[in-house]
């Protein structure tokens, strides 16, 4: 093997780096929210809802985990402007990383929803909580709770799974490598680089996930019990 | 242009024995390798147990489609033809594994531990106790996750098509080019990975239920 590693390129290249990595925490930290609020009303909905609504919500759930996340981006930006719905690469992406999102969340919050037992309704009930109290303090935060762990790890996948937005020329992190790799012919060298940064930022994230927890629950952080 | 026809239906049906190829390979390739890492987890070797936490850690902290172009532009560093399906599989394998080997970690840890005990006390040595004893317990926790994660492989050997591999999804862009109509095309791409990927979906799901009904 004479393969010489050269990686001169960054000293010119490395702001592109910089933006397409702020560009890929901009898609998927709008994603992963909008994708769980999607997924937490979807849960709701599969759990509390009438039949025909249950079914509605389990045929998006299905439809979703059962196809690739790369067709999905397909059919946003190339099938929906061929409908006349004509969307930038940046906000199909950030449609379809949401509905993706908000599937597999769905299917989490709704294992959260589904261990919170009968009996903290009823008491929350005799303490005269309104309806939305119980909601939010009795039903949501504590089936959030429970399953955070899958969802902070769910977050992550969907930041990897971003890059495959690259396919439809969103500028984020693995388009920007295509197109350095492209200019520079250093190939290896730039897709290790952006290895690199990807480690990094699924690090950085799971660091993220870790604070919103302890943020957001309090009783548990009291306690100590680590998430 | 070309109007859309059933010879294009055909032909992404032909191209979807490709995935299931792929997807194949995938699932042998991680089971070959991803077994040994869910064992060196759980040696009493801490260097063994390091090297499979740091390969695991490397592989789910990298998306799959840096993987695949490493492994296309590697293998041309090392001189090696760029053959696609090669480095689909390469990096398929790596990265079935490295999820793999996690999944089945959990299922040898969820084996009593008196199971363990039990064993030991019967002069049972490491090898013994694990063919013995605990890999044929860990295999019927195994099933349903590991046929679950199946679902994964398939849908992941959709990114393949980006280094040209000429599976499912690149035959649908390669129809999408020649008769422009992706709303329709993409969907029926999307439907016939619906068609892998379900019945999957659904044995995972019987399966770890009937898991639960005996507990």
């Amino acid at each position: 093997m004479s393969y010489k590693f050269d990686f001169a390129f960054l000293a010119d290249k490395w702001p592109d780096f910089v933006a397409g990595a702020w560009l890929t925490i901009q898609l998927t930290i709008l994603s992963i929210a909008f994708g769980f609020l999607l997924g937490t009303v979807c849960a709701m909905a599969r759990v509390y809802g009438g039949p025909l609504l249950r079914r509605l919500v389990g045929a998006y759930v299905e439809t979703i985990r059962n196809t690739p996340l790369l067709i999905q981006i397909f059919i946003v930006y190339f099938g929906l402007s061929s409908l006349g719905l004509k969307l930038s690469a940046e906000v199909s992406a950030v449609i379809a990383l949401t509905v993706n999102m908000g599937a597999y969340s769905t299917e989490i919050m709704r294992a959260g929803i589904q261990s919170i037992q009968r009996t903290q309704l009823e008491a929350a009930d005799c303490l005269g909580l309104t309806r939305l109290q119980t909601i939010l303090h009795v039903v949501l935060l504590p089936a959030m709770e429970r399953v955070y762990p899958s969802l902070a790890s769910q977050g992550v996948l969907l930041m990897l799974a971003s890059s495959i937005t690259s396919q439809i020329s969103t500028e984020e992190l693995t388009a920007t490598a295509n197109l350095v790799q492209s200019d520079t012919y250093r190939s290896f060298e730039v897709y290790m680089i952006v290895a690199v940064v990807y480690l990094v930022l699924s690090a950085l994230y799971r660091l993220g996930f870790w604070a919103i927890g302890q943020l957001l629950f309090e009783r548990r952080r009291r306690l100590g019990t680590p998430l | 242009m070309i109007q859309l026809n059933a010879n294009h239906l055909l032909y992404l049906l032909e191209a979807a024995r490709w995935t299931v190829l792929l997807s194949l390979i995938a699932f042998l390739g991680g089971a070959v390798v991803g077994l040994p890492l869910a064992l060196m987890r759980l040696s009493k070797v801490g260097l063994l147990r390091a090297l499979a936490s740091g390969y695991i850690q490397l592989i789910q902290g990298t998306p799959l489609l840096i993987v695949l172009f490493l492994s296309y532009f590697g293998l041309g560093i090392l001189g090696y033809k760029l053959i696609p399906l090669v480095a689909a599989g390469i990096s398929l394998t790596l990265y079935a594994a490295a999820f793999l080997g996690e999944i089945w970690r959990g299922c040898i840890e969820a084996v009593p531990r008196t199971q363990w005990e039990a064993s030991d006390c019967l002069g049972l040595n490491r090898f013994q106790q694990y063919t013995y004893v605990i890999l044929p317990q860990a295999v019927r926790i195994a099933i349903p996750p590991t046929v679950g994660f199946m679902v994964q492989i398939v849908k992941n050997t959709s990114l393949a098509s980006v280094i040209g591999f000429v599976e499912l999804a690149r035959a649908g862009q390669i129809v999408n080019n020649s008769t422009f109509e992706p709303f329709v095309i993409f969907s029926s791409v999307a439907a016939i990975y619906f068609v892998l990927c379900y019945p999957l979906s659904v044995a995972a799901r019987t399966l770890e239920r009937r898991a639960h009904a005996g507990r």
